[in-house]
């Protein structure tokens, strides 16, 4: 398990490493966590000549609370994002996702712009990030540019990042209230990633659905929302089978993956129940919360 | 002697611990030498292809690299060897330690690098360029016996190893099915399973110029057997080959073998000049470390309608993989054996094709052979009961033989048990009754609860020389050296990598001795150091090791004894030996005042031969025959096919028991694996021969999260073939484990027609199950 050789580099500025990014071009790979990026090195999947660290840029790494938004450090890590008090507070979302991912030492090490830029296709983050309408804030030789996270996942281990391009953070506005969120998933039993995974967010009124955004991951090559199920949800009401059927299309018109771990039927199938039971778990919080 | 110093069948701490955990164990990887050079391998990517050719000029010139070599350069070393006797003729093709014109699988040894680093050694190994002429693919065994399969082995045209039947009972099939009410059949499928040892294996290699001695460090379970092959391999005399097995991080016997790496580093070193090191990555580990299991095979079973079983017949085809290891071919062949299981059953056939594709081989798993016997057997007790509307308890009572020992059709003889009492701790701690209750009420509320059983018997302490499928070897040997002090040192010719016998050998001499445990320490795994052995695996530790050791300590025992009589002026009968003391008649003397006084030799009366010091070498008369049953509660999730199991009740019985923490630590391990097989593990090929489960995140060996918690009771019945009566205990969870779960989760989905699964239970296999059954049963109406 020895990678190529290649030079190291750690930038003490933004400026820095997107200089470094934009003379090296795709010959360079940036470094935060390495929970993608070392185990691709050391079986020599990735060969870059040159690896930009970029975890002395400390304000990367920074959660704080803006207004009506919150900004997430692309390099804090999924621990942190997991315990952030404002996360906590304004996006509980967030930190019931990062609770998912991987092992704790995943999480302690793990950062969630990295595991974004990755894009791995069953990762757990891109499935909150459609649910929350989060925008990817970018920096590159331009300057800085945002992506809506729907733009964002753009194929297979294929995200809008441009070689020379480094994602900064993560913006999420607070979600309108009230409010109701899960995460569900179901890990392969291998590797911890989702074989399919659900993540919702509801506004709600009274006894209906007033909004429903909702992120799939692990079922087509990038996480995508399905907007049948969001529709068909919004205005809806709160009881299991209306819930279910609203789900039922979680999968349609997705070209589902097929793998050693799980078949097309099945993923599909998974889509569909772990979206209701995302939605029925959301409710169900919600009212506990409330009554 | 201060203290109490009855160590067996007391929970005493593993003295192995202090090292393991502060991270002062010596592995293979811990072995520096000076001037130590790095040795990578290069292996096939295809899984059958013609060489046409090799360049390695550009990976020696490469910076740091000393040496590059090529089948061509090894073929002086004799084949990789297979060492077994049952079945009887089986074709063995050579095995060479770098494919000589050839490959068979992907992942064999095509050429290796030698450089100062072993970052220099891994790129070079991307220099050396390789023509492959790719062939057609006997990816399964039932691709390699269709009309116009590929060939692997020239002259072995059909890919057969070998065609072995196994029949005999007081009944023959025929008389069998005839006096039967029903014949009952069922496909089963024991996938393929990787061992995954925590520490991957490892060889370390040095050559002597002044004494032309070899020293070869290697990650096995069997120190003296890699000697004698690999000195056979390399035409040296075993005089001039030391092994040394180091801390070993487990085995499960994938490490019950001599492998390719072993002769090639010993070679490299010598041919070099230089101390060689190859340290196996996980990926190499999952290509051509040995895999387990891999048989599909019919079964059928006649019984009567009051569910007594008459007769077994078993086809099976075995993947043995493109070469044979150590015990390949015998795999399938104790599955024969074991085929009665816990049953008193008048007829059992055994038909096996042991079948060459292009993987790795097959060989010894933790159960090696008997998981897959009591997967038939014990899936064979629930169709049986399922298509009789019986109760699975009833069916396994009404089966069970009657006495001890017990001869079974395949001419084994379990040598005691009490198959009964071991299923009725079962049922009463488990409250059998009540759950099937619970059962019946969730059942009522449209819930899948089930309940699986497994009474296993499985054959452990192998065993006699005489009937080891390996061809003898069953013995093993102990020397126990008392220092002049008083101290002990116990040298022993098995080789413990994980199953804590320092402490427990060291229990089974200090309670003998009546010593304070730290008086004891035991050596192991260090060919110039310790008398022949034969090694750790097959459940014999104990049983066959510690057996030894009991006859060594007895002989020091009576030669301390006459010594005390002598120094005491008595007579040897009139000595007795307790607690550490020699009592005569008029005075006493520690066993340390004798140990010393052996050393000293002052005082010895005539003819008296100095020291103290004795070896014993241990033949079993049996094998031992340990058994159990194993108690699953599972609820199965019908929307997402998960399992959930929600209750594991283990009860075993492995005769007398020398440490229960011990002991309950292997069933813990043992079930894990079980479970592993039942629920999770599987080596996928494709239809290339290629291996998809190539890493840790694609092969899923349980995690502590995915277990549920394990309760663990005994049964102790003495096993009457060694004065120890301990059984062994090392395979038994692994055996029992598996079709308890499977029981349960077929068990679950009975209400919906589902009579069987294949293994692993996958949610993706439970989800689809279940929507195949509720189309028939759309279908149906």
């Amino acid at each position: 398990m020895i990678p190529t050789s290649f030079d190291y580099v750690a930038p003490e500025s933004l400026d820095e490493a997107v200089a470094l990014l934009q003379k090296h071009g795709d010959d360079a790979k940036v470094l935060t966590g390495g929970q993608s990026l070392i185990p691709l090195l050391r079986l020599r999947l990735a060969r870059p000549g040159v690896v930009v660290d970029l975890r002395k840029l400390s304000d990367l790494g920074r959660i704080e609370s803006a207004g009506e938004a919150l900004e997430i450090g692309a390099a804090a890590t999924h621990a942190e994002v997991m315990n952030s008090a404002a996360a906590l507070e304004k996006c509980p979302l967030l930190s019931e996702t990062a609770g998912e991912i991987g092992d704790v030492q995943v999480r302690n090490t793990g950062t969630i712009g990295g595991s974004l830029v990755h894009a791995d296709p069953a990762a757990d983050w891109p499935a909150a990030m459609l649910a929350l309408g989060a925008t990817m804030v970018l920096s590159g030789p331009q300057g800085e540019r945002a992506v809506a996270a729907e733009d964002f996942f753009v194929g297979l281990l294929e995200s809008a990042a441009q070689p020379g391009e480094i994602l900064t953070g993560i913006r999420v506005t607070v979600p309108r209230q009230p409010a109701a969120r899960a995460y569900r998933k179901l890990a392969q039993s291998a590797s911890g990633f989702a074989l399919a995974g659900a993540a919702v967010q509801l506004a709600l009124d009274g006894d209906t659905i007033a909004e429903a955004r909702i992120g799939i991951t692990g079922v087509a090559e990038h996480a995508y929302r399905p907007r049948e199920v969001e529709a068909a949800l919004t205005g809806g009401a709160l009881d299991a089978s209306s819930v279910e059927t609203a789900c039922a299309s979680a999968a349609e018109g997705v070209e589902v993956l097929e793998d050693i771990h799980a078949g097309a039927a099945y993923r599909g199938h998974l889509a569909s129940v772990l979206t209701k039971r995302a939605v029925l778990a959301a409710i169900e919080r919600a009212h506990g919360h409330a009554s | 002697m201060s203290g109490d110093t009855s160590y067996i069948g007391k929970p005493v701490r593993r003295k192995e611990d202090r090292r393991m955990i502060q991270g002062l164990a010596t592995y293979v990887e811990d072995v520096d030498l000076p001037g130590l050079h790095h040795v990578a391998i290069l292996r096939s990517p295809f899984a059958h292809a013609r060489i046409d050719g090799i360049r390695r000029e550009a990976a020696l010139a490469f910076e740091g690299v000393v040496d590059v070599i090529t089948g061509e350069d090894t073929t002086h070393i004799g084949t990789v060897p297979r060492s077994t006797v049952l079945p009887e003729e089986v074709n063995s093709p050579r095995t060479p330690v770098l494919a000589e014109g050839k490959v068979r699988f992907a992942g064999e040894p095509v050429a290796a690098v030698v450089a100062t680093s072993k970052e220099a050694a891994r790129d070079a190994l991307e220099l050396v360029e390789v023509d492959y002429d790719p062939l057609p693919v006997a990816s399964e065994p039932e691709a390699a016996l269709a009309d116009g399969a590929p060939v692997l082995h020239e002259g072995i045209d059909d890919n057969l190893a070998f065609d072995w039947t196994l029949a005999g009972g007081e009944l023959t099939w025929g008389d069998a099915r005839e006096r039967a009410d029903r014949v009952i059949e069922q496909r089963l499928v024991h996938q393929r399973l990787a061992p995954i040892a925590m520490e991957p294996r490892g060889v370390v290699a040095r050559f002597d110029p002044g004494t032309e001695e070899t020293t070869l460090w290697t990650s096995t379970q069997i120190p003296h057997f890699v000697r004698t092959f690999v000195a056979i391999m390399l035409s040296i005399p075993e005089t001039k080959l030391r092994v040394i097995a180091p801390d070993v991080g487990g085995g499960f016997g994938s490490k019950l073998n001599v492998y390719r790496e072993e002769a090639l580093l010993c070679f490299l070193a010598r041919r070099t000049g230089k101390p060689v090191k190859w340290i196996e990555r996980r990926s190499e580990n999952f290509q051509s470390t040995i895999h387990g299991r891999g048989q599909t095979g019919d079964v059928q079973v006649a019984v009567t309608s009051d569910g007594k079983i008459l007769g077994i017949h078993y086809d099976v085809l075995a993947d043995l993989g493109a070469y044979h290891q150590l015990l390949t071919p015998a795999m399938p062949a104790i599955t024969g054996l074991m085929l009665s299981g816990a049953y008193a059953i008048p007829h059992i056939t055994i038909h096996v094709r042991g079948v060459f594709t292009n993987r790795m081989s097959t060989d010894a798993y933790r159960g090696a052979g008997r998981p897959e016997a009591t997967y038939v057997v014990e899936r064979v007790a629930d169709l049986v009961a399922a298509e009789l509307d019986m109760d699975p308890v009833e069916l396994r009572q009404r089966n069970f033989p009657s006495e001890f020992p017990y001869e079974t059709a395949t001419g084994l003889t379990y040598d005691s048990g009490d198959y009964v009492k071991a299923l009725n701790k079962a049922i009463e701690v488990g409250e059998y009754a009540g759950l099937r209750a619970q059962q019946a009420e969730a059942r009522a509320e449209g819930r899948l609860v089930g309940i699986g059983l497994s009474s296993y018997v499985e054959i452990c302490a192998l065993g006699p020389s005489s009937a080891m499928p390996s061809g003898g070897f069953g013995w093993d040997s102990a020397t126990v050296q008392v220092h002049p002090t008083g101290s002990v040192s116990v040298l022993t010719g098995v080789s413990p990598h994980g199953q804590g016998q320092e402490t427990s050998f060291a229990q089974i001499a200090a309670d003998k001795l009546g010593l304070d445990l730290d008086q004891v320490e035991v050596k192991h795994g260090d060919t110039h150091a310790v008398q022949y052995g034969v090694g750790t695996f097959g459940s014999r530790g104990i049983a066959v090791g510690g057996v030894a050791l009991y006859r060594a300590l007895e002989q020091v025992i009576d030669k301390a004894t006459r010594l005390a009589a002598a120094l005491l002026e008595t007579e040897a009968d009139q000595v007795r030996f307790e607690g550490g003391v020699f009592h005569g008649p008029d005075g006493a003397l520690a066993f340390g005042e004798v140990a010393f006084a052996a050393h000293v030799a002052k005082d010895l009366p005539p003819g008296f031969e100095p020291g103290l010091r004795a070896t014993a070498f241990y033949e079993p008369e049996n094998f031992t025959f340990p058994f159990g049953t194993h108690l699953c509660v599972v609820e199965v999730d019908p929307e997402l096919g998960t399992i959930d199991i929600q209750r594991f009740l283990a009860v075993d019985d492995c005769g007398k028991v020398v440490n229960p923490m011990l002991v309950d630590g292997q069933i813990h391990g043992g079930i894990a694996q079980g479970l592993g097989q039942a629920l999770l593990e599987r080596v996928v090929y494709d239809d290339a021969g290629q291996l998809l489960t190539g890493t840790l995140m694609d092969y899923a060996v349980p995690k502590a999260h995915q277990l549920p918690r394990f309760q663990t009771e005994r049964t102790e019945t003495p096993s009457p073939v060694n004065p120890l009566g301990a059984k062994g205990v090392g395979e038994a969870g692994t055996i029992g484990a598996t079709p308890a779960v499977v029981n349960a989760v077929v068990d679950a989905l009975r209400p919906l027609g589902v009579r069987h699964l294949d293994m692993p239970l996958t949610p993706d296999r439970i989800w689809t199950a279940i929507q195949a059954a509720e189309r028939s049963k759309v279908g149906a109406r």
